[in-house]
């Protein structure tokens, strides 16, 4: 450091390796702008914009997708009905993702990367944002065609692809009375209930309290319901795992 | 009276009234460059060395805004030329590809900007978890983030109709049918029978201005995209920016000194 470094670096001595903003950072946002310009101008010259033809009501096309960031709460209507993908999963992730702060209380690592030091939240973290938000976008945009039934990306879409499976609901499968698949879903989230009453004098539940566990084992439980309905669809047709005259899960 | 020697010639009058100091490389400058200018006066005068390494931020904050204003930018020259009625939209659109000059390239930019931003907001969102950066006492950073992640997606939701072809017509029919099914306020969701919400009264119907996507729609994806959500989103962006420097600066590992004082850094 120069004596011009050290001086203004002065000027704020709570922060001991602090520089001058200019122009040390403000010579790094132009160059990146206008890297990033330059990228965005050739994207543009090459790529064009879609535009079909003139909005038809009378015309549906199959497959209609919504817009590409939105294809991962698409692909969840195979396997949940649209109140839940559509509502209350969207829903769920706002809040869900804004409690972060709030639930996560390991001090550590705080302000630099480290997968030692919280491999828990990171593990979380990753499995929804890969697992349940980025992976079935590319499912949506890449391989799905008309009927919604998959298609690989360098299948056509005109070979014949009618899956006829008669899905059944999985207490009709187990031969029992429809009301235990209420009872299926309580014993899920009272795993949660269960974990606690197991662990609840661990240092890391001690740290946590009641109220934040509870809400962090109902996001998780949630989180991990989802790949596990689809298993259940995908590995033995179960559509519904708890019907109702209200709703259906 | 001073002798004319001091007095400021014309030129000189003209460039002190608006840059306020002078530009040699002093270390009273350097600051003054920052402090001095209205937008560079979003930063603080100085910074941590840390919080300058693309390694550490992948610049992806900074990248997703610069995206927003290209969007701003090409998005006005855009409205010159467009009109959000079902009989004239996609005509527009087929004049703004044919017949202005530049147009589009414009549309290019815009569309492709705003994609980029979607992504470039993923990543910073990414990038914040793996650091920490959520941390006290970043947590309210944090929420409006996510306020501003939501907002971004409308953003390009709503602007995903205007074309009015097949595919923005379609792609927000499935959208918008989503809402169809919301418990209690959609006229399909479970609880409907319960509220009496019919396809003229739920939610969706407010959303679209009718039972399906027509021109009320469209006029209102256009106001909402157009005027409404972008001053939200501008102003949850002038908060996270704030907020940033009020937090203490772009996170960083504690310093030796201060960790054991305040977690996450001093404040600003
Ligand atoms: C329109 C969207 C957004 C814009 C324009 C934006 C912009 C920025 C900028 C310029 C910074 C400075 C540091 C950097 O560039 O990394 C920043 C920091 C931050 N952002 Fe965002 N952001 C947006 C969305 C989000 C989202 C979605 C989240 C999280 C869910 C978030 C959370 C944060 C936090 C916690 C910081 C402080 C990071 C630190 O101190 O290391 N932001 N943001």
């Amino acid at each position: 450091m120069n004596d011009a470094h050290a001086q203004a670096a002065r000027t704020d001595e709570t922060l001991p390796d602090a520089v001058t903003t200019w122009p040390h950072l403000v010579r790094i946002e132009l160059l990146t702008t206008l890297v990033a310009m330059v990228l965005l101008t050739v994207w543009s010259i090459v790529v064009d914009a879609p535009l079909e033809e003139a909005a038809d009501p009378n015309r549906t096309p199959d497959p209609s997708k919504a817009p590409w960031y939105f294809l991962g709460l698409q692909e969840l209507l195979v396997y949940f009905d649209p109140w839940i993908a559509g509502v209350i999963v969207p829903a769920l992730i706002i809040l869900g993702l804004m409690a972060i702060p709030y639930l996560d209380r390991n001090p550590r690592g705080s302000g630099y990367y480290t997968l030692r030091e919280r491999p828990f939240s990171i593990a979380v973290f990753l499995f929804g944002f890969l697992g349940l938000w980025i992976v079935p976008i590319l499912i949506g945009v890449f391989c799905r065609g008309p009927g919604w039934n998959w298609y690989w990306p360098w299948e056509p879409w005109d070979i014949a692809h009618a899956t006829h499976l008669t899905n059944i609901n999985l207490t009709d499968w187990l031969g029992v009375p429809s009301a235990l698949g209420g009872v299926f879903v309580c014993a899920w989230y009272s795993l949660g209930g269960a974990f606690w009453l197991w662990r609840r004098k661990s240092p890391a539940l001690l740290q946590l309290g009641g109220a934040r566990y509870a809400v962090t084992a109902f996001l998780l439980l949630t989180m991990t319901a989802i790949p596990l309905k689809m298993a259940l669809r995908l590995l033995v047709n179960v559509k519904y795992v708890w019907v109702t005259p209200w709703f259906n899960i | 009276m001073s002798p004319p020697a001091e007095r400021p010639g014309f030129w000189q009058q003209v460039y002190r009234s608006v840059f306020r100091h002078r530009f040699d490389d002093t270390p009273r400058n350097r600051v003054l460059q920052i402090t001095s200018n209205v937008f560079l006066h979003l930063h603080p005068a100085t910074i941590r060395r840390h919080g300058l390494r693309l390694r550490f931020t992948w610049g992806m904050g900074g990248l997703s805004f610069l995206m927003f204003l290209v969007t701003v930018v090409t998005g006005v020259i855009l409205m010159f030329y467009y009109r959000p009625t079902a009989a004239a939209a996609y005509i527009d659109m087929k004049n703004l590809q044919h017949e202005i000059p530049f147009g589009m390239i414009q549309r290019n930019m815009h569309r492709w900007g705003a994609h980029a931003m979607v992504i470039l907001v993923w990543l910073h969102m990414l990038r914040v978890f793996l650091s920490g950066s959520y941390k006290p006492p970043r947590e309210f950073n944090w929420t409006v983030g996510v306020l501003l992640l939501t907002l971004t997606m409308l953003l390009s939701f709503t602007g995903y109709l205007l074309p009015w072809d097949q595919l923005a017509r379609w792609a927000i029919t499935v959208g918008t049918n989503m809402a169809a099914a919301t418990p209690f306020i959609g006229h399909q969701g479970p609880g409907a029978g319960l509220t009496g919400v019919t396809e003229r009264t739920d939610i969706r119907a407010l959303l679209l201005g009718g039972p399906q996507v027509g021109d009320a729609a469209l006029l209102r994806f256009y106001v909402l995209h157009c005027v409404f959500l972008p001053i939200i989103a501008s102003v949850f962006m002038i908060v996270h920016f704030w907020r940033v420097r009020k937090d203490g600066g772009i996170s960083g590992p504690p310093h030796a000194e201060d960790a054991a004082s305040s977690p996450g850094g001093p404040r600003a």
